[in-house]
C-alpha cells in the first residue's frame, strides 16, 4: 500500500494546487519587490510591477536568475528576511568564486524537512524503521536535509554522514538500519563492500533514497539486487533547499515535484520559452514558500522533462525526469561541482598552456577526474624532481580550486586531440545520462 | 670542461620512446648515451651527442620539448672502486649529484660517468685536484 506523509497535500486535485500556488506566487512576488533590491530592480527593467502578476499563468512574465545573479548577491544580496530570523546556512559544494550560500529560517528549516519526510514516507519509511543516514553532514544540504525528514517521519535516525565504511556496515547490522540514504555511488560501494565480507544476509535494509550525484537504471538494478531492496531518486539543490525538491514514489518513473512549495517549468535554454509536457529542456523553479533566501524563476541547467500524467501512486504533483544532462559545462565529480573553466584558470595562473582534457570516469563506483595537461618548454626541466614537482604544485592547486584531487597527466605537446582546430575539453566516460 | 645533454619530455605511454628513437635513426643521429628517468606517467630520456646543434634542430622539428643542459663526463679507469672514489670525492666536499649514468666508446674503449651536479665549476675544480678529468664536447667526438 503506498504511504503519503501529508496526502490531503500530496494527491490533492490539479485545481487545488493551482491555487495555492497562485495564491502563493503573488504573494511571494510582493514579499521580494518588497525585501530584495535586486528583485525589485529585475521586475522595473522588465517593465513590472507586483501588479502584473495575479496567477501562476503570469509566472512567465518573470525575469530569469542564474546562478551567476547567486554569486554577484553573495553572501547576503538576496536574503528577504533580517538575519536575526535566519537560524542556519547551508552551501553548495562549489569554490569559492562559484560557492553559493543559501539561509533559512526556522519555517524554511520546517518545509524543507516535510519534503524529504514524503520522500522517506514514499520509499516506504515510518517510525518502525531505522533510517541510516550516510550523506554528509555539514554545509552539504544531503545530510542535514534527510536527517531533518526521517525525524518528522518518527523513524530512528542514523546519522552516520559519509565515510567510515566499516563502521556503517557493523551499525547497519547491530541497528538493524531498513532504510539507507547516501549518493547511489557510495550506495553501490557499500553493496560491494557488504558481499566482500558476506554479511548480505544480515543486513535488513528494505529501501534505499539516493540522490546528489547522476546514475543510470542499470546501476539502480545493480544496487537493488546487491542489497535486496529498493531504491528511490530523490532531487533537490541548495539553493532551493537541499534535497527533497522532488522525489521518486513506487511507481520509480520520475520524480514528483513538491509543487505546494517549487513551481517548475522546462523553458528552452537558448529561447527562454517555456515548453509543454514530453518536451526536453532546462529545468527552472520558483520558491513558493521560501522566506530567508526565494529564488524567482532560477535556471538549474539541468536538462530534463515534465509530465504531469496521472501517476500510479496516487499523487498528483507533476513528475520530474532525472537529468538528462547539463545546458552548460558543469561537471559533477564525486558530488562537487566542476566547472572546466576553473581548471583553466589553474592552469593558466601556473604557466601551462591553455591545451588541456579532463577526463572523468567510475572506476569501482567512485568518480576520478584526472587533467591531462600538455607540456611546455618553460615547464620543462632534466630533473624529474623539479618536473615532479610543478606537478605536485598543479594537482595541489587544482585541489585548492576544486575541494577534490585531480590527477594530473603531462603529456607531448600537440597529444591532445583537437577536432575541426578546437579542443574536446572534457570527456566524461561515465555516460550517466540516458536519452 | 663540459659536454652538452639533450634532456627530452616523454609522456609515458607505449611507443613514445620508439618513436623517439625513430625520429633520431631517421635523421642519422647516433645517440653515444642514453638514460631514461621515469615517474608514473611521464619520463625524461637524456641523451649525449657530438652534434647537439643538429639534434635540437631535429627534436625541435618534430615538436619534441626537451632543454640541453651542460654536464659532467669523467673518464673512469675499467678497475674496481675508481667510480666509488669519485662519488666518494663529490660527497666529501659537499656536492649533490642529481643523477649520473655511465657509457663507453668504440674508439678507445673508454668508459665515462656522465655527472649532473648544480654547482659544475666547483665540481670540476674539486675533481681536477684529485686528477680525475672531465672532457669537453669538442673531445668526446675523439672517443
Amino acid at each position: 500500500m503506498e504511504r503519503y506523509y501529508q496526502p490531503e497535500i500530496e494527491c490533492a486535485s490539479r485545481e487545488q494546487i493551482r491555487e495555492w500556488q497562485s495564491e502563493r506566487l503573488v504573494r511571494q512576488v510582493k514579499n521580494v519587490w518588497d525585501n530584495v533590491p535586486m528583485y525589485r530592480q529585475r521586475m522595473e527593467e522588465a517593465g513590472l510591477t507586483p501588479d502584473d502578476i495575479r496567477s501562476v499563468d503570469d509566472l512567465k512574465k518573470l525575469p530569469f536568475i542564474t546562478k551567476d545573479d547567486l554569486r554577484d548577491q553573495y553572501p547576503y544580496g538576496l536574503l528577504a528576511r533580517p538575519l536575526s530570523e535566519c537560524v542556519r546556512i547551508q552551501s553548495t559544494s562549489g569554490t569559492t568564486g562559484r560557492r553559493v550560500v543559501a539561509f533559512y529560517t526556522q519555517h524554511d528549516l520546517d518545509l524543507w524537512e516535510d519534503c524529504c519526510a514524503r520522500a522517506i514516507t514514499a520509499a516506504g519509511g515510518t517510525n518502525e524503521d531505522v533510517c541510516h543516514v550516510s550523506y554528509g553532514y555539514g554545509l552539504f544540504t544531503g545530510g542535514p536535509g534527510l536527517n531533518g525528514g526521517s525525524h518528522k517521519v518518527g523513524c530512528l535516525t542514523l546519522p552516520m554522514s559519509s565515510g567510515n565504511t566499516e563502521r556503517q556496515i557493523q551499525f547497519m547490522v547491530d541497528l538493524g538500519s531498513t532504510i539507507l540514504c547516501c549518493t547511489p555511488s557510495y550506495a553501490a560501494y557499500l553493496a560491494e563492500s557488504i558481499h566482500e565480507r558476506g554479511l548480505q544476509d544480515q543486513i535488513k535494509l528494505k529501501a534505499g533514497i539516493f540522490g546528489a550525484e547522476a546514475w543510470t537504471e542499470e546501476m539502480r538494478h545493480d544496487i537493488e539486487e546487491k542489497l535486496g531492496i529498493k531504491a528511490y531518486d530523490i532531487y533537490g539543490l541548495t539553493e532551493i533547499s537541499g534535497p527533497g525538491v522532488s522525489f521518486e514514489c513506487s511507481a520509480q518513473k520520475g520524480m514528483h515535484v513538491n509543487e505546494d512549495h517549487f513551481i517548475a517549468e522546462v523553458i528552452n535554454p537558448k529561447t527562454g520559452e517555456v515548453l509543454p509536457d514530453g518536451e526536453k529542456g532546462e529545468l527552472v523553479f520558483t520558491s513558493l514558500t521560501k522566506e530567508a533566501f526565494p529564488l524567482m524563476r532560477y535556471r538549474t541547467r539541468d536538462i530534463c522533462i515534465l509530465s504531469h500524467e496521472k501517476c500510479s501512486c496516487g499523487r498528483t504533483h507533476v513528475r520530474m525526469t532525472k537529468p538528462l544532462g547539463r545546458s552548460d559545462d558543469m561537471l559533477i565529480v564525486k558530488g562537487v561541482n566542476v566547472f572546466p573553466s576553473q581548471i583553466e584558470t589553474v592552469l593558466m595562473n601556473k604557466g601551462y598552456a591553455a591545451n588541456y582534457q579532463i577526463i572523468v570516469d567510475r572506476v569501482n563506483n567512485s568518480d576520478t577526474i584526472e587533467v591531462q595537461v600538455e607540456m611546455t618548454a618553460e615547464m620543462f626541466s632534466d630533473s624529474l624532481s623539479a618536473v615532479a614537482a610543478k606537478e605536485k604544485e598543479l594537482v595541489d592547486a587544482l585541489k585548492a580550486m576544486l575541494g577534490i584531487y585531480a590527477k594530473v597527466k603531462l603529456v607531448n605537446p600537440k597529444a591532445i586531440t583537437r577536432s575541426e582546430g578546437k579542443a574536446v575539453r572534457v570527456i566524461d566516460k561515465r555516460n550517466l545520462y540516458q536519452s | 670542461m663540459t659536454i652538452k645533454q639533450i634532456s627530452v619530455f616523454l609522456e609515458n605511454r607505449p611507443g613514445r620512446l620508439a618513436e623517439f628513437t625513430k625520429v633520431l635513426s631517421g635523421n642519422g643521429i647516433d645517440m653515444r648515451a642514453l638514460s631514461l628517468a621515469e615517474a608514473s606517467d611521464f619520463g625524461i630520456v637524456r641523451i649525449i651527442v657530438n652534434d647537439v646543434y643538429n639534434a635540437a634542430t631535429v627534436l625541435k622539428d618534430a615538436g619534441y620539448i626537451f632543454s640541453i643542459t651542460e654536464v659532467l663526463a669523467a673518464p673512469m679507469p675499467d678497475e674496481p672502486g675508481s667510480l666509488s672514489k669519485t662519488i666518494q670525492i663529490l660527497g666529501d666536499n659537499d656536492i649533490n649529484l642529481e643523477y649520473m649514468y655511465a657509457f663507453t666508446t668504440r674508439k678507445k674503449g673508454m668508459a665515462f660517468m656522465v655527472l649532473r651536479v648544480e654547482d659544475n665549476k666547483k665540481a670540476i675544480d674539486v675533481l681536477s685536484r684529485n686528477d680525475i678529468r672531465t672532457i669537453s664536447q669538442e673531445e668526446l667526438q675523439e672517443y
